[in-house]
């Protein structure tokens, strides 16, 4: 039977090893990262039935077995697009209204710039 | 007794020389030289031929798009006269979103010529997604390494993102924690596997970008009668910067090449407490400044990927300023891209102002944007990590501290790296590989002139200069 905590032989899970203890690593690390283990997760098919923490192994997508601890059941993903940052609310607005009244003022003013595609100028006959 | 870690990285140059698919040791001349050329070559590749094997795989072919409203808003605060055309190369629109693809096409291209049964690499950025497509479409096996999480098994959202999607084509993607023994374990499924290592910097990749210079180029003359005059490429590894301009050259067009990178000084690279600060993950002075003045620090023995060769100026800009240009190339025209990829268009829109306005200026690329990746997922989760998000000038910008959005357009302010200095710290790098007390040869000289595009005259000046120190 599967579920939140259970996966059934065959269930697609994500598992958790630990590569290198601290001890283990790299030397020259900064600290903060010489003091935690290089952790790792993958994704595959449960070759038997566990529960989550327990020992399990995964057939991957390449065909390896890898062994670890059951960490995620159907594991999914839950990254959004955030929520819209108020400093950024009002570029488009503002911008807009900016390149109309560049443009406004080359049809409109004295001195009309040459460059603008699609008013006057020799680029705008491309 | 040896570490499992120590133990695989002893074996790091046999196991590396059956997984490159080539051998390197023919092209060394000396501690410091080495025939780049001929390792460029070796695959025997034309560029019709990488087109046409691009073509087949789905790859190139994308949009040149004239950005006519970003022009006018910077002509609307240039002097009378600047404010050249800004043009964009739209590469999110090859199949898995980015440039990428045209690098990772080559390498399966390889992979699959070569008979290896699959292949990894190590990429938290959009070479991952491209690999893992190009890989399916060849039907070959596809292990990704990537550096997804903190210590606190919290992901930066675009590189969870890039899981996603990896996995989305079939890739085996193995997430880990931070730090740089990342490689040590693709050594170890390099050797376990017998697949390709489908690096970033080898020479088939870093071909596969050629073909985006010469694109490039052809669009840009068939658009305006010529070449452009001016090309902003986002620096990170350097691939992007070398490969767009021997693109260039390939084709013949004199452009001035421009690389681009986010400044992030101030975040350690393998820090814990810094990963989930930058903000950016690629495209930054983190990858850009290293790379650049060492680029042989890759996963290769030597790098394909030498961007001091290529590039003509070194531009550096905000986060705040690359969020705020991504919003307003999504409002303004319609194309909602990056933001990493932005970077250079940001650095675009500061040079475009200071240059006369019949100057053209590409944006060599874009990438995809989509939940994770996009600007305001960045800033939502800077925000949560405890990162300062706030309007106004954008120099109090504080990598990993706060990011400033601008104002005005007119704040938008690229700052120009000083290439000189890198140029010492290259000489400084290259004389510390080559082993203590090894005295420079001529050809040496000549390779590390050639290596940063200056004189030989230069380099003994800064190896002189380096001695007296």
């Amino acid at each position: 039977m599967t579920d939140e905590f259970r996966c059934a032989p065959g269930d697609w899970v994500e598992i958790e090893y630990v590569l290198l203890e601290p001890a283990e690593r790299a030397t020259g690390l900064p600290e903060d990262t010489a003091a935690q283990p290089l952790r790792a997760w993958v994704k595959g098919f449960a070759r038997s039935a566990g529960m989550i923490g327990d020992s399990v192994e995964v057939e991957t997508m390449s065909g390896r077995v890898v062994g670890g601890h059951l960490s995620a059941i159907s594991p999914g993903y839950t990254h959004t697009f955030g929520t819209p940052p108020p400093q950024l609310a009002s570029i488009g607005r503002d911008l807009r209204a900016r390149v109309t009244a560049y443009r406004a003022e080359a049809v409109d003013g004295e001195s009309v710039p040459s460059h603008v595609p699609g008013v006057v100028g020799p680029e705008a006959g491309e | 007794m040896a570490t499992r870690y120590e133990t695989v990285m002893a074996r790091k140059g046999e196991i590396m020389k059956r997984a490159l698919g080539m051998d390197y040791a023919e092209f060394e001349r000396s501690p410091i030289a080495f025939d780049y050329e001929g390792m460029m070559g070796a695959h025997g590749y034309t560029l019709e031929q990488i087109r046409g094997i691009q073509r087949a795989a789905g790859v190139g072919g994308t949009p040149l798009l004239e950005l006519r409203n970003i022009t006018d808003l910077v002509r609307s605060y240039a002097e009378p006269g600047y404010g050249a055309r800004i043009f964009v190369k739209d590469e999110a629109a090859n199949m898995a979103g980015s440039f990428k693809d045209r690098r990772a096409s080559m390498s399966i291209h390889v992979a699959a010529e070569k008979g290896f049964a699959g292949v990894i690499a190590a990429t938290s950025g959009n070479y991952g997604a491209a690999v893992a497509s190009q890989a399916a479409r060849a039907g070959l096996a596809c292990i990704i390494c990537q550096e997804t999480f903190d210590s606190r098994h919290v992901g930066q959202p675009e590189i969870v993102e890039k899981s996603r999607l990896c996995e989305a084509f079939g890739a085996e993607v193995i997430q880990m924690t931070v730090g740089p023994e990342l490689f040590f374990h693709m050594l170890e499924l390099l050797d376990a596997t017998g697949y390709l290592s489908a690096s970033l910097y080898s020479p088939f990749g870093v071909s596969g970008i050629e073909s985006l210079g010469a694109e490039l180029a052809e669009e840009m003359i068939a658009l305006t009668g010529a070449p452009p005059t001016h090309v902003v490429c986002t620096h990170a590894g350097g691939g992007n910067t070398t490969g767009t301009a021997r693109g260039l050259k390939r084709v013949g067009a004199r452009t001035e090449i421009i690389s681009a990178s986010v400044d992030l000084s101030g975040l350690h690279m393998a820090s814990d407490t810094d990963f989930n600060r930058k903000s950016f993950t690629t495209g930054h002075t983190g990858f850009g400044v290293p790379f650049a003045t060492w680029p042989d620090r890759a996963d290769v023995p030597r790098n394909a990927a030498r961007s001091l060769r290529y590039m003509d100026r070194y531009l550096t800009v905000t986060q705040g300023e690359v969020f705020y240009v991504t919003e307003a190339l999504s409002k303004l025209e319609g194309l909602e891209r990056g933001p990493s990829g932005n970077t250079a268009m940001a650095a675009a829109m500061s040079l475009a102002r200071e240059l006369p306005s019949d100057a053209t200026v590409v944006v060599q690329e874009t990438e995809y944007t989509g939940a994770g990746k996009h600007h305001w997922s960045q800033l939502a989760f800077a925000r949560a990590q405890g990162v300062e998000v706030r309007a106004g000038d954008p120099t109090e910008n504080v990598p990993g501290k706060a990011i400033v959005i601008p104002e005005r357009p007119e704040q938008i302010h690229a700052v120009e790296a000083d290439l000189g200095k890198m140029h010492r710290s290259y000489v400084r790098n290259a004389l510390k590989h080559a082993g203590e007390g090894y005295v420079p040869t001529p050809e040496d000289l000549v390779f590390m002139a050639e290596d940063t595009n200056t004189t030989p005259a230069t380099i003994e000046e800064i190896v002189a200069e380096l001695k007296a120190v």
